[in-house]
């Protein structure tokens, strides 16, 4: 193989995912069914087939990983049982490790839920959403993209009481915020 | 007067949807002729027998017309029907309506009912001038001749044996085994293919009613079904340059055409590297390596290989070299000897490349499964563009049409799964026993669904690769398959002959000749003390070519005289 493959990468992935990787026969169903597969720049099936091949940079530094919403449509279709949704939060686990830098804005609205989830014990929509754009802030492109609209869509949650101006805190926050110390998610991360 | 019965039958709807029957009926019992006609939903159940039983009983008939399907499919059956009634089974004929007639014109119902009464008037003519026959009766030879002693061969041989008929197993060789002694394991379970073939060489070597000739050919057969005269030639004089002894005459009543194949020549693969890189080598070379006891070593240093990369489909299903069809064996195959070098070399890496993974069969899917899941074979899906050699390794050029770019891989060692070609000799072998082969040279069987294990000459059966690429088990399947024929025809007490053959008018036969290379069958031969030509009952197929060719209308046909069939085409050429 070429310089870049590393055939031992298939066995490190099955063994932190605990996914049967070598399985996949390319019956392309998990990609048939994928909800997000339009916006992936590499298939589920083909990411199985990187994985196999060994590429292990074109696996973590894909875009495709952080995309996944965790629906578990294709681990539910997979004939194989390989459920592939599992696969992806060690690819992603895998890839901060490494350095690989995350999909920006998907990277973005992981870290502010955890840090709202951190600050209150229950999501505040609307600092998780305000930390989400300043997040953002040093990407100019991201964070003007949808500005407007995502404004709009604000304004109407907030006309109907759906998001409150006040949060409120659950009444064990310390029990959540240990949560943190023993499962660390990780080092931060320059997006 | 003749006093005919004529039965029309719907065949469910395949010909009563298009033929208006009723009336075919209704108007044959117009023909003066004809004393009673009918129609029924199928003729060929048993009602619809008994309805002709009955109607020959009640109307005291004479000759029956049945107007269904072809003869070939229930002649045999309503002339049984007729012959247990009471009228000659050779007074009994059947009008083809339904392939001839209510099949192909579908759309024109009325002017297909018209044409199907044309059809059965001219075999009321002809059931009217037909003799009373009967079928004549021959000793058969209870013993066989096995041509090839490879697991299917040995296999037949047995079969045979052990049901109490002695056997004649000739092989060209100078042993027994075949292919089957130079593999190493089988797949699925892993067993050494040397120790399962030995017992079963020993099992055939020993038993009394197998005589064993090696190095052995059959070089000529005459006779027919039930009477071969099997000439055996020994071909070991041959290739030490002596003069050939001559062949040995043995007759045997039933031949299994056991033969097998031939790996592909490696130097037609070229772009491979085939002939050229010692590295390169074919699955039947890399099996020798596997066998127990052998080691896996690289043929140009002796180095044992790290990287091994299988090729699949490496001529097979390639229609540019003339080897359309799919060997079979090799997907499994190379799933085995990938595994059995893994668990020589575990630090090593195999590779293999495929189109199509085909593994039909028991246990045959997770077999491969196996490979890539306990063994990290690593599959990769595409054919190999190139083999080519950079220093002392062996370069792969293939394609991974999964992730759609190209691949290459640097092996220590390239296995090739070849096609599977007939044996060398098959078509020679083919000619003397009058059976035909296919474009590739693979034996013909008679039928590719019904007939699986008979060639289309009466008494001469198929087995194994010789007739197409099969694996071990497929192989011994059919050489029992072919052992049940053989003792169905061994089970006969005599051969039965139907009496509707060729035969000569002696008075007007001139001795021409002509007739003895127009007959397809060799059944036709010059006597030249009473100077007429005789013809084999045994070997006539009733094909025709000889009535056509004698120019004195010498030659005929048991009820098929020229009387019947000029009556006939008078019918339709008004």
């Amino acid at each position: 193989m070429g310089a870049s493959r590393d055939l031992s990468f298939a066995e490190m992935v099955q063994e932190q995912s605990g996914e049967p990787v070598q399985r996949c026969y390319f019956c392309q169903k998990c990609t048939a069914g994928c909800p997000v597969a339009y916006a992936m720049d590499v298939k589920p099936a083909q990411l199985l087939r990187l994985i196999q091949l060994g590429e292990k940079e074109a696996v973590l530094g894909s875009s495709a990983i952080w995309l996944c919403v965790n629906c578990q449509t294709c681990g539910a279709r997979c004939p194989n049982q390989i459920y592939l949704a599992g696969m992806y939060d060690a690819l992603r686990q895998m890839a901060l490790g490494e350095g690989y830098a995350p999909e920006p804005s998907v990277y973005a609205l992981h870290r502010s839920f955890l840090d709202s989830i951190k600050m209150w014990g229950r999501v505040h929509e609307l600092t998780m959403l305000m930390e989400y754009k300043m997040r953002l802030l040093p990407k100019p492109a991201i964070f003007f993209d949808g500005l407007v609209s995502d404004l709009m869509m604000g304004g109407g949650l907030i006309a109907k009481g759906k998001i409150s101006f006040v949060p409120e805190r659950v009444k064990r926050l310390k029990e959540v915020r240990r949560l943190y110390e023993t499962n660390s998610p990780g080092t931060e991360v320059e997006p | 007067m003749s006093r005919i019965g004529v039965f029309v039958c719907h065949c469910g709807i395949n010909i009563a949807a298009t033929v208006d029957v009723e009336r075919v009926a209704r108007e044959l019992g117009q023909d003066a002729n004809v004393v009673f006609a009918t129609d029924y939903k199928y003729m060929c159940s048993d009602p619809g027998q008994q309805l002709i039983k009955d109607a020959i009983a009640e109307h005291d008939l004479d000759g029956v017309v049945v107007a269904a399907c072809s003869p070939s499919m229930h002649e045999r059956t309503f002339r049984q029907a007729a012959g247990d009634a009471g009228v000659n089974p050779y007074r009994c004929e059947m009008a083809n309506i339904r392939e001839q007639c209510s099949w192909v014109h579908q759309r024109e119902p009325e002017q297909a009912t018209e044409k199907a009464s044309e059809i059965v008037r001219t075999l009321v003519a002809k059931v009217q001038q037909d003799e009373e026959l009967a079928p004549s009766y021959f000793p058969l030879t209870r013993r066989a001749l096995v041509i090839g002693g490879g697991i299917s061969g040995l296999e037949a041989a047995l079969g045979i044996a052990r049901s109490g008929y002695p056997v004649v197993l000739v092989e060209r060789q100078d042993h027994l085994g075949g292919k089957m002694a130079r593999l190493s394991g089988t797949y699925l379970n892993f067993e050494a293919a040397p120790g399962l073939l030995q017992r079963r060489v020993e099992q055939v070597l020993s038993h009394p009613h197998i005589e064993v000739m090696l190095q052995a050919q059959v070089t000529g057969l005459d006779g027919y079904v039930g009477n071969f005269q099997a000439w055996v030639a020994d071909v070991s004089a041959r290739e030490a340059g002596e003069p050939p002894a001559e062949p040995r005459r043995i007759d045997v009543g039933a031949i299994v055409v056991a033969t097998g194949w031939d790996p592909y020549p490696l130097n037609r693969l070229p772009e491979y590297g085939g002939g050229k890189i010692l590295d390169v080598v074919d699955g039947l070379t890399f099996e020798q390596m596997l066998q127990p006891g052998a080691e896996i070593r690289r043929p140009s240093d002796g180095r044992v290989p790290q990287e091994v990369v299988f090729v699949q489909c490496a001529g097979s299903r390639d229609p540019e070299r003339g080897v359309s069809y799919c060997s079979k064996v090799c997907c499994m195959y190379v799933a085995k000897q990938a595994m059995l070098f893994k668990q020589r070399v575990p630090e090593g890496q195999a590779y293999v490349f495929y189109i199509d993974i085909r593994s039909a069969g028991k246990g045959y899917d997770e077999f491969v499964q196996q490979a890539m899941e306990a063994y990290d074979v690593l599959y990769l899906r595409g054919k190999v563009s190139k083999i080519f050699a950079r220093g002392d390794r062996v370069v792969v050029w293939g394609a991974d049409t999964l992730v759609g770019r190209p691949v290459e891989v640097e092996a220590d060692l390239v296995v090739l799964a070849t096609p599977m070609l007939p044996g060398s000799g098959a078509l020679t072998l083919a000619q003397t026993l009058h059976i035909s082969a296919d474009g590739y040279g693979f034996y013909n069987e008679a039928h590719p669904k019904l007939r699986p294990v008979e060639s289309l000459t009466a008494g001469v059966y198929l087995a194994g690769a010789g007739q197409g690429p099969k694996d071990i088990p497929e192989a011994v399947s059919q050489a029992g398959g072919a052992v049940a024929k053989v003792l169905q025809l061994f089970a006969q007490e005599t051969m039965v002959q139907d009496p509707t053959v060729a035969y000569v008018v002696e008075d007007i036969c001139s001795f021409c000749g002509v007739c003895v290379p127009a007959c397809p069958y060799e059944a036709r031969e010059l006597d030249p003390l009473r100077r007429v030509a005789t013809v084999n009952a045994a070997l006539c197929q009733t094909c025709g070519a000889c009535v056509v060719a004698c120019p004195n209308k010498a030659s005929r046909i048991h009820n098929w005289e020229p009387g019947q069939v000029l009556a006939m085409a008078d019918l339709l050429v008004k």
